[in-house]
């Protein structure tokens, strides 16, 4: 062995980063759950979410009306369906939900509605009912109006969603794929025989961000790209921008996955921790409502939030079209997780 | 070989590591020839895997002085590491690479050493290069690591138990594979419980207990120094009182000791004392069970010194 211990010729495959690298991307691909939860999973929670609150064509609400001259009336609005019942039928019908207003004979010529005025549909109802008894009584519009129907892409649930969910998902799998690969590599004291061999320290790490940015690529085109296939989701700032963005996005939940593991040693404990730091974010920082919603005391913490910042960057980015200038303070809170995380990991960070 | 050999592979003096309130290591003495296999052996808890981790630069010693190769972890760590072949006792490699894609890797660390191709060889995975490592048996696994620690072309091989929890025929492999690194010239020291592997393996060995030194030198050395030509061993049926003054007064014997039912004589003369032994008894009317004689062995040797046994778990 000794004889045939000379020098090869050593390609470029041969570096050590490269090795490293490569060994990241196949633990990853190698196993199929984090594949579903990095790439399946947040599609399939947009076309979900995306289903159940899609915009829908305009809707003919159900009323009903005790005499055939009401019913006549009402059947002239294009807005409502109208059904004539008795009394009976209508009170139970109208308990049930089944119609949204009825339209029951008041004393001297008077209409009476009877609805639920804390129901939007309810209210909607009055509003059609009313004007279709009063065109048909002889009203006059003294003003002439005209309907310009406007759907603009970009305004919708949709639209909101899927920059909340790349945001959700960056965190979660820049946290995970380093948290979890580096905790699993300490307790099986596969990162001590490592640093029992000649490699470069700095490698190791780095080359789990370099893996990183590579699924980055993969898992930001698989979202936008399903959002804007299937739900004309825009992205009207530039892709530039947009990349600029989820690197950094990525680097400072990397930065923040290295925190958590770098003195866990056991999977359990770095789970724990993991969800501690995610699941209010998750909560607070606008994936699926915005966080304006929260009191206006916690706003500015809200702010401070990586995945707050993250969020508000590709909103302002992919539906206003905004530039890098005009995220410049959020980008400027994910710098500075970044850079104190991994300050704070190199720190703590733990070898063995 | 180096060109410039140090006098000695491996030298420690003084030795010491507390872990709290236990003292793992407490003065330890060790010099490794160029050349020879040197084993430490003891018990669970001797203090073999700390000293072994502190000669590879894993764990800082409290006090004491270790070089390596003539060299000191303290300046020279990076030229260590290209220059030592280290398998650790409880590495668990990535369930999911390959045996390929794991001697690839480790390749990768080392500026020199023989191509990845010939390490799997020779370790005889050729068949298996393509298997997940998750996917071989144990002994499998300790050949892998094994490649692993050999991929750097070494000059001095650490291994830590590399046989603990294996059959008997993957131990020989193992026996095998460190034997021909040993007759390639190369320095070995591992750490072991089982003293067949050291008496097998080992050109000398040191028997540790709590953290010191308490016997070095050849097998062969350590076992003659006992002064014990063979053993012989009996156990009696249960119950039956055995006169322990009178077999210490026959023939050939030196020494009588008794544990759990099993009276153990050192005989000089195993012709004479045997046939006397067997008189002895059956003028006891000692009915027996069981019947043997071994020439003596380093547990013999742990044994006369401490009067435990190495394995006592």
């Amino acid at each position: 062995m000794s004889e045939a211990a000379v020098e090869e010729r050593r390609t470029l495959a041969d570096h050590p980063l490269i090795q490293l690298t490569l060994v990241r991307f196949r633990e990853f691909v190698r196993e199929p759950e984090a594949l579903f939860w990095v790439f399946v999973f947040p599609i399939l929670l947009a076309a979900g979410l995306g289903l159940a609150f899609r915009n829908r064509p305009p809707e003919v609400l159900p009323v009903g009306a005790l005499t055939s001259e009401l019913a006549r009336a009402l059947g002239t609005e294009k807005g409502l369906s109208v059904e004539q019942l008795s009394e009976a039928a209508a009170a139970q019908a109208l308990r049930t939900g089944k119609l949204a207003l009825v339209a029951a004979p008041g004393p001297d010529g008077t209409v009476i509605f009877r609805f639920d005025n804390t129901n939007p549909e309810g209210r909607t109802a009055r509003l059609l009912a009313d004007g279709a008894i009063q065109r048909a009584a002889g009203r006059a519009d003294p003003v002439g109006a005209r309907d310009l129907p406007v759907r603009e892409p970009g305004s919708r649930y949709i639209d909101f969603l899927i920059p909340g969910l790349l945001g959700m998902n960056l965190m979660s799998s820049a946290m995970w794929g380093i948290g979890f690969s580096i905790v699993d590599a300490r307790r099986k004291k596969l990162m001590k025989r490592l640093v029992a061999t000649p490699m470069p320290r700095a490698y190791y790490l780095l080359s789990f961000l370099l893996s990183r940015l590579v699924l980055l690529v993969i898992e930001v085109a698989a979202l936008a790209g399903f959002g804007r296939l299937v739900f004309g989701v825009p992205v009207r700032g530039s892709i530039a921008s947009l990349a600029a963005l989820c690197l950094l996005g990525s680097l400072a939940f990397s930065a923040l996955g290295l925190l958590i593991a770098s003195r866990a040693r056991t999977i359990e404990a770095a789970s724990g921790l993991m969800n501690v730091t995610m699941m209010p974010m998750w909560i607070v920082s606008g994936v699926f409502f915005s966080s304006q919603r929260f009191p206006e005391a916690l706003q500015p913490a809200i702010r401070a939030l990586p995945l707050t910042a993250l969020i508000e960057a590709l909103r302002t980015n992919m539906l206003q079209g905004g530039s890098l200038a005009q995220v410049a303070s959020q980008m400027g809170i994910l710098g500075v997780w970044l850079v104190v995380c991994f300050a704070l990991a190199l720190k703590l960070f733990r070898w063995r | 070989m180096p060109v410039d050999v140090p006098p000695a592979a491996l030298r420690v003096s003084r030795l010491r590591k507390t872990y709290k309130d236990v003292v793992a290591v407490d003065g330890l003495d060790l010099e490794v020839r160029p050349g020879e296999c040197f084993g430490l052996l003891g018990p669970n808890g001797a203090g073999k895997t700390t000293t072994i981790e502190i000669c590879e630069g894993l764990t800082a010693a409290d006090s004491g002085e270790v070089e390596v190769l003539g060299l000191d972890w303290s300046r020279h760590a990076a030229e260590l590491r290209q220059r030592l072949g280290i398998q650790l006792q409880e590495t668990q490699l990535s369930d999911k690479l390959t045996v390929w894609e794991t001697v690839r890797l480790f390749r990768s660390f080392f500026r020199q050493g023989p191509p990845a191709g010939e390490i799997v060889a020779l370790v005889q995975l050729e068949e298996k290069q393509d298997a997940r490592v998750g996917d071989l048996s144990g002994g499998q696994k300790q050949r892998l690591a094994l490649a692993c620690a050999l991929v750097g072309d070494p000059h001095l091989l650490f291994l830590d138990e590399p046989t603990t929890g294996l059959d008997p025929q993957a131990r020989r492999q193992v026996w095998d594979l460190v034997e021909r690194f040993r007759l390639a010239g190369r320095t070995i020291l591992l750490t072991t419980h089982y003293m067949d592997e050291a008496e097998r393996l080992c050109d000398r060995v040191a028997i540790m207990d709590h953290g010191k030194v308490i016997a070095a030198g050849a097998p062969r050395e350590l076992i003659a120094s006992i002064g014990v030509e063979h053993l012989v061993e009996f156990s009696a049926a249960s119950g039956t009182p055995v006169d322990m003054r009178l077999l210490e007064c026959l023939e050939g014997v030196r020494a009588v000791q008794s544990e759990n039912g099993t009276v153990c004589l050192q005989v000089t003369q195993l012709h004479r004392a045997v046939p006397a032994l067997l008189d002895e008894l059956g003028r006891q009317g000692v009915p027996l069970t069981e019947l043997r004689t071994h020439s003596p062995t380093l547990e013999d040797v742990f044994v006369a010194l401490t009067g435990r046994r190495l394995r006592d778990e």
